[in-house]
């Protein structure tokens, strides 16, 4: 499925974007640029006992002030940050939703814990108070597929809804997803990811995987491909947008064409100790393939960056494999606001976006030694770049490779 | 959606009833019911006391020790159904390329039932709300991000191309069996093991629905309790399962010489912007699923043989689902039959999906149309012909199967016999 073959392309018009170390798009991108980070100690409980104590938490995002009690009464925080994004994304596309018929938008995220917090507890309650004291929201809060149902509940959005997991990559597989439904029928659709990872459960299942950075001190915690990285941080937030089919020679009337979608591929890495290569380099050259360009063409690469030295060195690999050792300006700015799992690839789509804007490449700031086994290019300092084709990777814990090419139109 | 499909040659299922795919036909075509009082877990504190339970052993499923304590119970039924599904298709290890291999698979509350098991370990059984984690099983990531269930049946595979999980509630299983239909119509690969699993019989689970009054709470006469369609019914009766079926081009299970089931046809997926539960009466949302669906796969109302449908035993949904079939088929609605598996297998949430599809390709195969089990009084107010109690001969040429879940979503795909389907 090629999105230049079919003479149509899958147009964002509108973002908005909820960080730790911003919580509008444009505050965000500032303190991005600005190296300013969102990652500070753990508040929302007492992380004394965790293995990770510092977080990237949304400090100034309450749900109260900007959601009627009714839906905050009904849902997780993951779905309150996913629902309030929906809404900017919206007015930033400046869409008027009585314009278009109903069935023709769609609404499409990523999930990944679900609704982590508010599960936990209604769990707690039914086993310390019993069972009459569940909420009969949690039914409707704690699933994967709270945040789209309530935005097409919403917005009154009737067209083809979904929602996809693949932990970190489930972002750009719900991009895929969209680009498919605007293929078929849909002409709009609001797709993206957001994650609140960080109630005291969540964060002790995400530490099982043994991936977290047990480091106290904020500025060093999460140093992607750094020589001294140990592990990451977990935090909450993402993004969400507003995508539109635009048909050659029908340019859209939106106020904003941020840029496309303009490849799109997912791989699955082989089983643990098969001895085979994992699926990343796959994923990029398809991803290539399928938006037709040349390695030579991409202007700048969004890592995953996890931060885990085996992690990162196997990421620098794919990234060597196919563009040559140090030949592509690689970042992963992400380093300022933690791992936001379903949120973190829509958030690093943003920044591609925004990037392509402004002309600019937000830096890595974190980054003090390079480790000894990337031979990449990292963009330490935000520096103004021309940006028209940036490639953005994600991985999902397990095995998910996804990686997608958002280009200037 | 021109050049949308894709054919089934391989059905594996866990389910209530009987483990493995014959056995599960058989429980589907002699009418019986699997509902019973729940043994997972002591239910006597709350007011549904009932399920649809699996007689899983995974030891006997062939899992190893490390894959028992490694995943959940939905993603064990995920990864032994996929085992049977791809011998069931003649696919085993160099048939298709790892990187041409993809994965598909639903699931409506993914591993939460381990969740809550693991929960009460580190929380001292609910007492602290910051928890130890140090307590923890080493796996727990696992059980909170479902793509781990996934990445299991990926493993088993050996599947290295797309691959993703779909959680869209109760619609997942239809959803993720569509979105492997995808893959192989785009091309990105020759084979996709696709299908729907979901183990929630859990505490926290049946609390939820009970809180909702969703559940059915015919505690002293369990087997009769999943009652879709019937004048007596009083909410649907939870179940678990897993099904997977494999995936291929018409070309390529032809190449290789392969058995074909069912062709699918034509998908659609609507969303009724109403209520995170609650359904309108018109069922106007799901009606438009299906007409999309239909004029995507070129199926006129009249060619529809037999429907399988939601059918999940609350009132609400038998008027809401009956409306939308009498608004997309018009008079054919009254022609064709009608019938609900969860009436034996129950609701197993996002897997039933999945279920149904492997029971309309079998349904297929067979020419039967499985019962609506405890039909003894059709409710007057839906009209159509709901097959009550005992399976129907019947020629299968294209079977309708529909989904409606939380959140609003109204989810329709058609199947067909092959040789229909290459006739048209």
């Amino acid at each position: 499925m090629s999105a230049v073959d079919a003479g149509y392309r899958t147009v964002f018009t509108g973002l908005a974007a909820i960080a730790p170390n911003g919580s509008t798009t444009e505050r965000f991108w500032a303190a991005t640029l600005n190296g300013v980070t969102g990652i500070r100690p753990l508040t929302f409980f007492d992380a004394s006992g965790y293995p990770v104590r510092v977080a990237g938490e949304v400090p100034d995002f309450t749900a109260g002030d900007l959601l009627e009690g009714r839906l905050v009464a009904q849902t997780d925080r993951w779905t309150q940050i996913g629902f309030v994004a929906a809404a900017r994304a919206l007015s930033d596309a400046g869409v008027e939703l009585d314009d278009i018929d109903d069935y023709d938008i769609s609404v499409i995220t990523a999930a990944s814990s679900g609704g982590n917090e508010f599960g936990q507890r209604e769990i707690q309650k039914l086993w310390a108070q019993g069972p009459r004291f569940v909420s009969p929201y949690q039914s409707i809060a704690w699933f994967y597929a709270a945040t789209t149902g309530q935005v097409s509940i919403g917005h009154g959005i009737k067209g083809a809804c979904g929602v996809l997991v693949a932990e970190q990559a489930g972002g750009l597989t719900a991009l895929a997803q969209a680009r498919r439904l605007l293929k078929e029928d849909a002409r709009m659709v609001v797709v993206g990811g957001t994650e609140a990872p960080l109630g005291p459960y969540a964060v002790a299942c995400q530490a099982s995987a043994g991936l977290f950075s047990q480091r106290d001190d904020p500025a060093r915690a999460y140093l992607p491909f750094d020589a001294d990285a140990n592990g990451y941080v977990p935090g909450e937030g993402g993004a969400m947008f507003i995508v539109e089919r635009m048909t050659d020679g029908h340019r859209l009337t939106a106020d904003r064409l941020y840029g496309h979608l303009a490849g799109y591929a997912e791989t699955f890495d082989p089983p643990p100790g098969s001895g085979r290569e994992p699926g990343l380099r796959r994923a990029i050259t398809h991803a290539l393939d399928d938006a037709r360009i040349d390695p030579a063409d991409v202007d700048v690469v969004f890592a995953d960056g996890l931060g885990a030295a085996h992690a990162d060195q196997l990421e620098a690999e794919a990234i060597s494999a196919v563009f040559g050792p140090r030949q592509v300006p690689v970042t992963a700015p992400q380093c300022l606001v933690g791992r936001l799992q379903a949120g973190g690839a829509p958030l690093q789509v943003a920044m591609a976006l925004l990037a392509i804007r402004d002309q600019v490449i937000p830096g890595t700031p974190s980054l003090s030694v390079l480790a000894p086994g990337c031979q990449l290019s990292i963009v330490r300092q935000t520096r103004e770049a021309p940006v028209r084709t940036a490639l953005v990777l994600a991985r999902g814990y397990g095995g998910f490779n996804a990686a997608a090419v958002i280009s200037a139109l | 959606m021109t050049g949308w499909g894709a054919s089934i040659t391989g059905v594996g299922v866990i389910a209530p009833g009987g483990i493995g795919r014959e056995q599960y036909w058989q429980t589907l075509t002699a009418g019986r019911t699997a509902t019973r009082e729940i043994a997972l877990f002591d239910a006597s504190r709350f007011l549904s006391r009932i399920a649809a339970e699996a007689d899983f052993d995974p030891v006997a499923a062939g899992l190893t020790e490390a894959e028992i304590e490694r995943m959940d119970r939905c993603a064990q039924f995920a990864v032994v159904a996929a085992r049977e599904a791809m011998a069931d298709a003649g696919i085993g290890a160099g048939t298709v390329a790892p990187e041409r291999t993809g994965v598909s698979i639903g699931s409506a509350v993914g591993c939460t039932t381990r969740l809550e098991a693991e929960y009460l370990v580190v929380s001292d059984r609910g007492a602290n709300w910051v928890v130890r984690p140090e307590l923890g099983s080493p796996h727990l990531y696992q059980a909170l991000v479902p793509s781990s269930i996934t990445a299991e049946v990926a493993w088993t595979v050996g599947a290295e191309g797309p691959a993703a999980l779909v959680s869209t509630g109760c619609t997942s299983g239809l959803d993720a069996v569509a979105r492997g239909v995808d893959l192989i119509s785009e091309d990105a690969a020759d084979v996709v093991i696709a299908g729907a699993t979901d183990a929630p019989i859990s505490p926290i689970t049946v609390a939820c629905f009970d809180a909702i009054n969703a559940t059915s709470r015919r505690n002293d006469d369990p087997a009769h309790a999943s009652r879709p369609f019937d004048r007596d019914r009083d909410g649907f009766v939870l179940g678990e399962g897993a099904a997977v079926v494999i995936l291929e081009s018409p070309e390529h299970a032809r190449r290789r010489g392969a058995h074909v089931y069912a062709e699918i046809l034509g998908f659609a997926q609507r969303s009724n912007a109403y209520h995170m539960t609650g359904l309108k009466p018109d069922g106007l949302d799901m009606a438009e699923a299906i007409a999309v669906a239909m004029r995507r796969a070129g199926i006129l109302p009249e060619t529809i043989s037999y429907i399988n449908a939601h059918g999940s035993g609350t009132m609400q949904n038998d008027r809401h689902e009956t409306a939308a079939f009498k608004a997309s088929l018009g008079s054919h609605a009254y022609e064709v039959p009608v019938s609900s598996i969860k009436s034996m297998i129950g609701h197993s949430l996002g897997a039933i999906g999945a279920l149904e599809v492997a029971a309309c390709a079998l349904a297929i195969e067979e020419d039967v149309v499985p019962p609506t089990a405890n039909l003894d009084n059709p409710d007057p107010t839906l009209e159509l012909d709901y097959v009550p109690i005992k399976a129907r001969k019947n020629v299968n040429d294209v079977v309708l199967s529909v989904g409606s879940g939380f959140g609003g979503f109204q989810s329709a795909m058609l199947l067909a016999r092959p040789a229909f389907a290459a006739g048209r």
